[in-house]
């Protein structure tokens, strides 16, 4: 019989009653007893030396509390922002990081620089007395495009850093890609630009920090992905309060998309200045403030090259990339457009060699760092673009050339050139699936019918493979993660027979309350409705690593699934001693305990209230029913899938309708279809509006960022995008218990080099992304 | 937002009576309040309008229509009667934009990508103050800059209904307010082409409306070479787009007209 709410029903989300009746309670939402409010000074200068901070005349305003500025954060000895994840040059040495402290001591590097902290009675006073703090700056040179950072005559950013070049990575093999382009029938070229953009979460950044002077306990309300991590890094390297001092709480967050991984100035100086003052301060963040200070995603600037041989199968692939960290490095900055970029150039193809190298260039922009997909979205629209360019060079169907060089499906596990090993896939099923879906032969019927009313209508691939399920410990360590990447998971029966699971990972819009329940209902036959998880608050849950990288489920779901199994193992010594038979002629299926060849058995909730009212009960074992479980990952997983657009242009305006999108993807196993769907429709608004629509502009004379409103960066609308057609296929993971391997980002990973591949199969002419009415104008113009 | 006072008075005369250099007009807010949050002004009092009734409404009146300077986007939408005035406010920002927003604040603001100049101008209107009467060709003269004297408040905008007219607006993606917006109209003062969006202010293109009285079919602008001298030129279109849409929404103003 199958669970109903169990692995596979699209079960309606549990936590939506909340958000839909207005209960959600974020960051915002939080108030404490005598809280003040925060509010940042800034920077409004690209590049400066701080001569002098007065703040005399702001401190005796109307309710101010304090002003802190940097040199009060270095006095108390709180630590600099870090970046957890060491990358190594070519030549050896280890990244490159200027210190940055949470508040600018001497310099400011970036528009929109925190300076100093006005803490007052009220949000109006702290902002009037912000305008009274006196900041004596001297300009300097500032720089904001990556490849002019690393030009040789380019304004120096940090007097430690020469050339502002962070690091200059590589991976592959240099000799054999060369080799294999020297000696092609056929090379195709091009420079590709990944544009920058900001990640706008509905719920800006925000930070209650709250000290109990009686316990010494400081604790953190943020609008975090991973609390454990902030908790962590707060704790160990800006030495804020030691770990079991530290409560980090992120309550419900209205969206992250990356940008709520990082461990942020503001929220460091919140968590610090809540003891310093002995009072709660909030800040949350103005929605300008988020365009200016949360950290960007993407901005490459790339050189790739492919050779094919003259059935147009792929013998090489190089690649070198300049990619803008900004001013700092972020978090997890350095291993952006490293591991999780370089190493996904393979595609879905068979690639006999393949060399990359990168440079990170440190410019007077704002941190950049992941973004959803990051570094993936970033890889595929390389790949894609490129075997897309080469079909169209050598006169070869796209689809067809992808069919020609997609890894076989008995090829697995298949070990690629730039060290992933994917475990599972079928590449060409998907492909067939999206081609028949989208009447792909029937697009040139639909062409000459367009070009009739005087419209450009094109067709576009994107073939895209993302690593998720992120990550083996063992080997990220090895690699240069700070950190593990497992996660871990608790499973509490009550006596009557509910259960709080509580998940290291964190929800911020993805429906955990509803996709780990399902894992709970089906694997133990409890209703769904009596399954409660609890995420988000270090002081509850174990610690756990939290959600990026679409590896909730396949990480965060597979501890659950571990702490599944201890409560089975248990639940069958109990079912064993009061059903009077042996431990292994107890037999388990979704929560009934049976004794082989016998109708005896006990449910789940009648084994639970026995742990807990133990009077019979086995000698040898705990009461209670509350087990734990660490799970770190065997590999990454590896989701893939065909997605084809197809497009009309309006070439008198160069406007863009996208009239049909098909995505077939295979996430393996599939817990809850709808949530997935709903999973791949945004990571889809977000792929399209970065190829059509959003670029983080700054403008290279002032440095100011020109885009730092809804009115000038374009955030993609619902009558921006089609009607969505959305199928999976299913082909398990072999490397975690629940076969799944992640949808988060699938869409936003796929969708700009299906877009782009779509619009220059129509304007015939290749064009660099955000494909504006404009540059789409001057194509089909000729000019 | 700085500290204002705040009033609101039932007639014309109070308000007249309370304006000074420090007094600003509220009308629906949506220019102001983002302005006043953005603490980019800094008013001792707003002067709210919205408790004057004779200042709202659509009031047909013959071969004229009055809208009175507090009439919402929404209303304009749904009640001219003018069919290419409806849909013009109906294309305005979002349903809440719409229902806040009125004609006398967007046009006593005149912003450069605003929709309705383009429909004060192209339609012929006059613009009715406490004070007097002014032409829509008098009204607008530079970016965010109009004919309004100190203390002139807005009553109301009459627009002869034209023999036919249609606006064409290609939206700046990410504001949605005009890239370029061309209004085409047959009025009784003859063909007029004006055109939003594309300059400092919006203008008439006599060049068009001559070619057009001529001929009213697209391909009477074909040859029409419009500069792109004097366009505006931003990170969302360049001059040289901007004088290709004008010519193109033209058309298309005009195949609209022609059924
Ligand atoms: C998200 C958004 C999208 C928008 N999109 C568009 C768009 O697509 N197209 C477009 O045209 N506009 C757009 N707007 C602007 C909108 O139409 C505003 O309503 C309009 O610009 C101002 O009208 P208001 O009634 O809100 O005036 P207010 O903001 O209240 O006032 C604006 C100015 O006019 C003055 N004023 C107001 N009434 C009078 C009067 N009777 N006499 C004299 N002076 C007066 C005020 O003192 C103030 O200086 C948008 C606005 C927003 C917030």
């Amino acid at each position: 019989m199958t669970n109903e709410t169990g692995i596979g029903a699209s079960v309606r989300r549990k936590e939506d009653k909340r958000f839909i009746i207005g209960k959600g309670r974020y960051l915002d939402d939080i108030t404490k007893p005598g809280q003040t409010y925060g509010y940042f000074v800034r920077s409004p200068y690209a590049h400066a030396k701080i001569n002098s901070i007065d703040t005399s005349e702001a401190l005796n305003a109307s309710g101010v509390v304090d002003i802190l500025t940097g040199p009060d954060m270095e006095a108390d000895g709180i630590g600099p922002i870090i970046c957890g994840w060491g990358i190594t040059s070519k030549d050896g040495t280890p990244h490159k990081a200027p210190a940055h402290p949470a508040l600018a001591v001497s310099h400011v590097k970036y528009v929109g620089h925190q300076v100093a902290l006005v803490v007052a009675e009220t949000l109006q006073e702290a902002k009037d007395a912000a305008e009274l703090v006196e900041i004596d700056y001297e300009e300097l040179p500032h720089v904001i495009e990556v490849g002019d950072a690393l030009a040789s005559d380019a304004p120096q950013i940090h007097d430690d850093i020469p050339g502002n070049l962070s690091f200059d990575w590589e991976i592959g093999d240099r000799a054999a890609a060369e080799q294999a382009i020297a000696s092609a029938h056929h090379v195709t070229r091009m420079d590709l630009r990944n544009n920058r953009l900001i990640p706008n979460a509905m719920e800006p950044r925000a930070a209650l920090g709250e000290y109990d002077a009686g316990t010494d306990e400081i604790t953190l309300y943020t609008t975090s992905q991973n609390p454990h991590v902030h908790r962590l890094v707060l704790s160990a390297f800006n030495a804020v309060a030691p770990e079991h001092k530290l409560r980090v709480i992120a309550p419900d967050v209205g969206g992250g998309f990356g940008s709520k991984i990082f461990i942020y100035s503001e929220e460091t100086v919140c968590a610090w200045a809540t003891k310093k003052l002995n009072r709660p301060i909030k800040w949350t963040a103005e929605r300008s403030e988020s365009f200016l200070s949360d950290a960007h995603g993407r901005d490459h600037e790339t050189h790739a090259e492919m050779a094919f041989d003259a059935d147009g199968k792929i013998l090489g692939f190089k690649v070198s990339t300049k990619a803008n960290v900004g001013c700092y490095l972020s978090t997890f900055a350095s291993a952006v457009p490293t591991y999780l970029y370089g190493t996904l150039l393979n595609g879905q193809y068979t690639m006999p060699a393949i060399y990359c190298e990168v440079q990170a260039g440190f410019t007077n922009t704002a941190p950049v760092d992941a973004y959803r997909g990051a570094g993936r979205p970033e890889a595929t629209y390389v790949v894609e673009r490129m075997i897309e360019v080469g079909a169209r060079e050598m006169g070869i169907d796209p689809g067809e050339i992808r069919k020609r060089n997609f890894i076989p499906p008995d090829a697995y596990p298949y070990e690629t050139p730039v060290i992933m090993a994917y475990d599972s896939g079928n590449y060409a099923l998907a492909m067939d699936k999206a081609q028949a879906a989208i009447d792909y032969s029937g697009f040139e019927a639909r062409k000459a019918e367009s070009a009739q009313r005087g419209k450009l209508r094109g067709i576009g691939y994107s073939a895209f493979i993302e690593a998720c399920g992120i990550a083996p410990s063992a080997a990220v360590g090895s690699l240069g993660a700070g950190v593990g990447l497992w996660e871990s998971a608790q499973v509490r029966f009550n006596p009557t027979g509910s259960v709080t699971v509580f998940t290291g990972s964190h929800s911020h819009g993805q429906g955990h309350e509803t996709t780990f329940a399902q894992i709970v209902s089906d694997q133990l036959g409890v209703p769904i409705d009596q399954v409660e998880i609890s995420h988000g608050d270090t002081g509850k849950v174990p610690f756990g690593m939290g959600t990026y990288g679409s590896r909730s489920l396949a990480v965060g779901g597979s501890a659950i699934m571990k702490a599944i199994d201890k409560v089975v193992e248990k639940s069958k010594k109990i079912a064993a001693h009061t059903l009077e038979a042996s431990v292994e002629d107890i037999e388990h299926s979704g929560g009934v305990f049976s004794v082989a060849g016998t109708d005896k058995k006990m449910t789940m909730a009648e084994i639970a209230f026995s742990a807990y009212v133990p009077h019979n009960y086995p000698a040898d074992v705990e009461p209670g029913m509350d087990e734990t479980a660490f799970y770190d990952p065997l590999n990454f997983t590896f989701p893939a899938g065909t997605h084809i657009a197809e497009v009309e242009i309006d070439p008198e305006t160069g406007t863009t309708e996208i009239l049909d999108w098909v995505a077939v993807d295979d996430f393996g196993n599939v817990i809850n279809p709808m949530i997935v769907e709903g999973q791949v429709h945004g990571g889809l608004a977000q792929g399209i509006g970065q190829a059509l629509l959003e670029n983080c502009v700054y403008d290279k004379e002032s440095g100011q960022l020109l885009t730092g409103s809804y009115m000038d960066y374009c955030m993609p609308r619902a009558d921006d995008l089609p009607t969505f057609r959305v199928e999976t296929i299913n082909t398990p993971c072999t490397t975690n218990p629940l076969g799944v391997k992640g949808c988060g980002e699938a869409g936003a990973i796929s969708a700009p080099a299906a877009l782009m591949n779509a619009i220059t199969n129509a304007l015939g002419k290749e064009i660099d992304m955000p494909a504006t009415p404009e540059k789409v104008w001057r194509a089909a113009q000729g000019l | 937002m700085y500290e204002f006072d705040y009033k609101r008075p039932g007639t014309i005369d109070e308000v007249a009576g309370l304006l000074n250099d420090d007094t600003v007009l509220l009308a629906g807010g949506q220019t102001l309040i983002p302005t006043l949050k953005q603490r980019l002004a800094q008013p001792e009092t707003l002067v709210d309008l919205s408790a004057i009734e004779s200042l709202r409404g659509v009031c047909p009146d013959g071969d004229q229509l009055a809208i009175g300077a507090m009439t919402t986007h929404a209303e304009v939408a749904n009640k001219a009667t003018i069919p290419a005035l409806a849909s013009l406010a109906g294309g305005i920002g979002d349903a809440q934009v719409r229902n806040r927003g009125t004609i006398g604040g967007s046009i006593a603001n005149n912003d450069p990508a605003a929709d309705y100049p383009a429909a004060v101008v192209g339609l012929n209107a006059v613009v009715n103050t406490n004070r007097r009467t002014i032409a829509a060709d008098d009204f607008f003269t530079d970016l965010f800059e109009t004919a309004l004297e100190e203390g002139e408040i807005i009553t109301n905008v009459t627009f002869p209904k034209p023999e036919a007219a249609a606006y064409i607006k290609f939206d700046n993606p990410a504001s949605r307010y005009a890239i370029v917006g061309v209004m085409v109209a047959k009025t009784s003062a003859g063909i007029r082409v004006a055109v939003t969006g594309a300059g400092p202010c919006v203008f008439r293109q006599a060049e068009m409306e001559a070619a057009l009285s001529a001929s009213f079919t697209p391909q009477a602008l074909e040859n029409i070479a419009v500069s792109a001298d004097g366009l505006n030129s931003d990170i969302h279109a360049s001059a040289e787009y901007r004088a290709n849409l004008i010519k193109v929404l033209a058309k298309r103003a005009v195949v609209q007209i022609n059924g």
